[in-house]
């Protein structure tokens, strides 16, 4: 299972890097890997501001949905919006061309309450 | 798996091969291979796909009144056919309610020296037992025997633009000689003997296959070997799902059900109601005061995927709901059918589909999504 070893994790298979001054997120390769092909995803809108774990959206693979949770107490800045007509792209590239959504890091807290690349392996059973 | 599951001869070729393997109608059956279910369900319309569909059932009824019984308790008329040919047919209770879909095949009784016919019932896999018990009760009076020969009969399907002529390299006959829904028997397919009808449930010309389950890997390694140059796959159950699906075809327990009739269902072509049989008078009554429901085609207006059990509202009143609907491969858009009051059918009409508790707009559309190969 690939792992940006640069990212943070969360229990729900989603991944933050931080970037500048955003903190980018996605879902893990593991989680695309599961869902296998995604057809649909509904992003958060541009501008709000959630809690951790707060449902932000929802991606939809052929057989189920899934909720996206906030990985941090934070404001969505920007969103991937080609993976509108491409959602494909979170199982091809999840780590990459994938990304979801990226969080204002000013005033953003919970980066340290994620967890380790290695602790995330752990979970993952790697 | 906690469940006790079934395994079908080819269990462990799908697991060796990456088969995602889930619980189906008492089975572990694929959900898909690594190949996921968008990239088998193209290669299905463009090349040819395998299924396996063992789990699927499969009676017998022979005898002097098999012909009489087999018309009483289908709803298609089937003194209609011919020797070889393959209809699609219901079971259905008194009051016109679904008991199955199942295709009927008419095939010369070689047990009787081939003077009449015995028919050979494909019938779901999720329905078997409840299928045979019924077809079992309604059998007093009719010198017939009906025997459920499901488990040792093995069910493939292999459907595709290309799939006829990639079996043909199996055989000696020229199997696009055989037309669409007829059957031929004892074929050998490499060194196994075959029951094979031109049939199939994905909207793709292609055959479906019987055969002694001892056969299985041999016939289905023999059919991917054969097909390897030209892209065929294995094919798992979240396609199969799809490719009916953009044909508009039904599933029992969506579509059809013991509280959706045929004609609520549009499927009255495989409705003769100028003979007798269970639930005519039920369905007849229904066809000529028209139905109050009625089964439509759907497109999202809005962003998002409709999903079996939805409600569907129309000007903000709950009306209906969607029996099946997903992501369409083919055309690439998000579908969907629904049963609602029969007012509404109309093509355009502006539904709501509630979707995680937020209504999203969707329109009436033509079905069928995807117009089988066989139709154009």
């Amino acid at each position: 299972m690939n792992m940006d070893p640069n990212a943070r994790y969360t229990p729900t298979h989603e991944w933050v890097r931080q970037e500048d001054d955003v903190f980018v997120y996605g879902m893990t390769d593991h989680a695309q890997e599961s869902m296998s092909d995604i057809v649909f995803i509904e992003l958060p809108e541009v501008g709000s501001k959630f809690k951790k774990g707060d449902s932000i959206g929802t991606v939809e693979s052929v057989k189920a949905a899934s909720d996206l949770y906030s990985p941090l107490d934070g404001e969505v800045i920007a969103v991937n919006e080609a993976l509108v007509d491409a959602p494909e792209v979170i199982n091809s590239d999840p780590y990459g061309a994938g990304w979801i959504a990226k969080f204002n890091i000013a005033g953003a807290v919970g980066w340290d309450d994620l967890l380790s690349a290695d602790k995330y392996a752990e979970l993952i059973g790697e | 798996m906690t469940e006790n599951l079934k395994r079908t001869e080819l269990y462990q070729w799908h697991l060796d091969h990456g088969g995602r393997m889930v619980p189906f109608a008492g089975y572990e059956m694929p959900v898909q291979y690594p190949t996921g279910p968008v990239f088998e369900h193209e290669v299905t319309r463009n090349a040819a796909g395998l299924f396996d569909i063992d789990h699927m059932g499969q009676l017998e009824v022979r005898g002097p009144d098999a012909e009489a019984f087999v018309n009483h308790i289908v709803t298609y008329d089937i003194t209609q056919m011919k020797l070889l040919d393959a209809h699609y047919a219901l079971f259905c209770y008194a009051d016109g309610g679904c008991v199955d879909d199942l295709f009927v095949y008419k095939l010369p009784d070689l047990q009787a020296g081939g003077q009449r016919a015995y028919y050979f019932l494909a019938i779901n896999a999720a329905n078997r037992e409840k299928d045979v018990a019924w077809v079992k009760n309604h059998a007093g009076g009719f010198d017939v025997e009906v025997k459920d020969i499901s488990e040792e009969t093995y069910m493939l399907a292999f459907q595709g633009p290309k799939a006829p002529e990639i079996i043909n390299r199996l055989t000696k006959s020229d199997l696009n000689q055989v037309a669409r829904f007829t059957a031929v028997q004892d074929v050998i397919l490499g060194e196994v003997p075959v029951l094979l009808g031109r049939t199939g449930y994905t909207g793709e010309d292609g055959f479906e296959l019987f055969l002694p389950a001892s056969q299985a890997i041999r016939a289905w390694e023999a059919i991917l070997k054969a097909g390897e140059a030209e892209g065929v796959k294995p094919i798992g159950l979240a396609a199969r799902d799809s490719l009916r699906f953009e044909a508009c075809m039904p599933l029992y327990g969506h579509e059809i059900s013991a509280t959706i009739s045929p004609v609520e269902a549009g499927l009255n072509f495989a409705v003769s109601y100028n003979k007798e049989f269970i639930g005519r008078d039920a369905l007849l009554k229904q066809k000529l005061e028209k139905p109050p429901r009625s089964l439509v085609g759907f497109e999202m207006v809005e962003r998002g995927v409709a999903r079996e059990h939805y409600p569907v509202r129309f000007q903000g009143q709950e009306v209906g709901w969607v029996t099946s609907g997903m992501f369409s491969p083919t055309t690439k858009k998000y579908l969907g059918m629904a049963l609602i009051p029969r007012e509404l059918a109309a093509r355009d009409t502006e539904l709501e589909i509630v979707i995680r508790e937020k209504p999203v707009k969707a329109k009436v559309v033509k079905k069928p999504f995807y117009v089988p190969a066989y139709r154009r």
